[in-house]
């Protein structure tokens, strides 16, 4: 089997794996809306508050709906053993662990893509930033996913990685926070974004090159 | 090719430290009142902030090792991981607590320096909150130590989290230049060595106290060190043999 041949057939295998088990893809978008929905009953209902602090609060929950979508990147496949035998095979790990990670993030990046609009609009966003907001997503899911692979990699062996995981995982997500909210709220306020677009942009690209690499061994280690 | 080899032998670093220790103890000392003795008392006040910069010389050491040591750690991790260096795991493993603490010293002096320079003890400015996610990461790398039993398997996770971990390193050091903050621009930067931004009598003591952190940090994790490679190495000849002698 060729390379190309096996990066297909992994993203093949987990998108039918996801949508056997829905109730999975469905509970980080419930979790996502609900975080959301808890910021106008904790701090008022005023529609300026809320306008202002949309950008925030929905980056915010997305990241906390990718962390703790991470678990199922990894965890099932070192259950049952078959990602020891991913591991064995011929081609680079670091390859198809790419793989993993795209079908990881078409079942739970994507769909937060696709709420994340509406829920800027009840927050009262401006309309102008709603494609600011989808762009920044865009740039910044996959990147999260990326990230959260290493931390995933390296806590999957253990018994309770979860409070572990989000202390390895959130500190580096940051930089996709500040840039990509910042962005939200620029555009907004009707300034250029493209700065920051950019700046995720080029950080998305790091980590797609890089960010396998570290998953690839920390996953060997685990696997042991 | 030999130096690197004996260097990395755990019975030959044990004994090296164990006659470096008193030295560095001494140099350090002395190098702290000195430095202390300049700073608090012969250096002038500063024109703006009176007598409460001379925090300063707590402070800005403090956090240059709170990313030195990060970057110590990075290395490590990565020679650990090319060589299987076992030493270089337990220099990593020792030095993230000392870093810890640096970071914390760094957050915790700040706060007190910023109290009655910008009448609040905290912000969320670039420098601060990297510093605290420095913070966090080596919380990270420490309590992911500590959940992996295998201590093999623990010192291979750590080193390619510390590796990871570094990105964060330019981030911290540039804050303060990218972002236009609240925290103070750097006093000395490489570019400029030339004309640092701080007068001569002000700046030998951070020089001074920023050497002597050096061999704290050293002379700590030379200690915690020790303590692991004979904890690691507790089933083996010549700890055994060291043991009974001393016995």
């Amino acid at each position: 089997m060729s390379l190309n041949q096996a990066f297909l057939a992994i993203i093949r295998r987990d998108l039918i794996l996801a949508f056997r088990r829905r109730s999975e893809i469905a509970n980080p978008i419930f979790f996502f809306i609900l975080v959301v929905t808890l910021f106008p009953l904790g701090v008022g209902a005023q529609p300026k508050l809320l306008q202002a602090m949309a950008p925030g609060v929905i980056w915010v929950s997305a990241l906390l709906a990718a962390m703790l979508s991470l678990d199922s990147l990894f965890r099932s496949d070192f259950d049952d053993g078959s990602l020891e035998q991913m591991l064995l095979s011929s081609h680079p790990v670091a390859v198809l662990v790419l793989a993993k990670i795209f079908a990881h993030w078409l079942v739970t990046g994507l769909p937060l893509m696709m709420v994340a609009p509406l829920l800027g609009l009840f927050l009262g966003l401006p309309e102008q930033a709603l494609a600011t907001l989808v762009m920044t997503l865009l740039l910044g899911t996959p990147v999260l996913s990326l990230i959260g692979a290493i931390g995933v990699a390296l806590t999957v062996g253990l018994r309770r990685g979860g409070m572990i995981l989000s202390l390895l995982v959130l500190p580096l997500y940051i930089p996709v926070l500040i840039f990509a909210s910042n962005a939200v709220d620029m555009a907004a306020t009707g300034m250029p974004v493209s700065a920051q677009l950019n700046i995720l942009a080029s950080i998305f690209f790091l980590s797609l090159v890089l960010a396998p690499i570290p998953t690839a061994s920390a996953l060997k280690m685990s696997i042991n | 090719m030999r130096f690197y080899h004996r260097m990395a032998s755990p019975p030959h670093f044990y004994a090296l430290t164990e006659k470096l220790m008193p030295w560095i103890s001494v140099i350090f000392l002395l190098m702290t009142g000195y430095g202390l003795y300049l700073g608090l008392f012969v250096a002038p006040p500063d024109y703006q902030q009176g007598e409460s910069y001379r925090i300063i010389y707590i402070h800005v050491p403090a956090a240059w090792m709170s990313l030195f040591i990060y970057v110590v750690m990075a290395v490590c991790g990565g020679i650990a991981l090319i060589w299987r260096m076992k030493l270089a795991e337990v220099v990593l493993i020792s030095s993230a607590p000392i870093g810890a603490s640096f970071t914390f010293i760094a957050l915790v002096t700040g706060s007190l320096w910023g109290k009655p320079m910008w009448g609040t003890w905290w912000v969320w400015d670039a420098r601060l909150t990297s510093e605290l996610i420095l913070l966090f990461l080596y919380l990270g790398v420490i309590s992911l130590y500590g959940a992996i039993e295998d201590r093999k398997t623990a010192a291979r996770a750590v080193s390619i989290l510390a590796i990871v971990g570094v990105v964060n390193i330019p981030i911290i050091h540039y804050s303060v230049e990218w972002w236009n903050t609240l925290h103070q621009g750097p006093t000395i930067s490489l570019t400029e060595l030339d004309k640092p931004s701080i007068h001569v009598s002000m700046l030998i003591p951070l020089m001074l106290m920023a050497t002597s952190f050096k061999f704290l940090y050293v002379m700590a994790m030379f200690q915690s060190a020790r303590v692991e490679i004979i904890r690691r190495e507790q089933n083996s000849q010549w700890v055994k043999k060291m043991l009974e002698e001393r016995a």
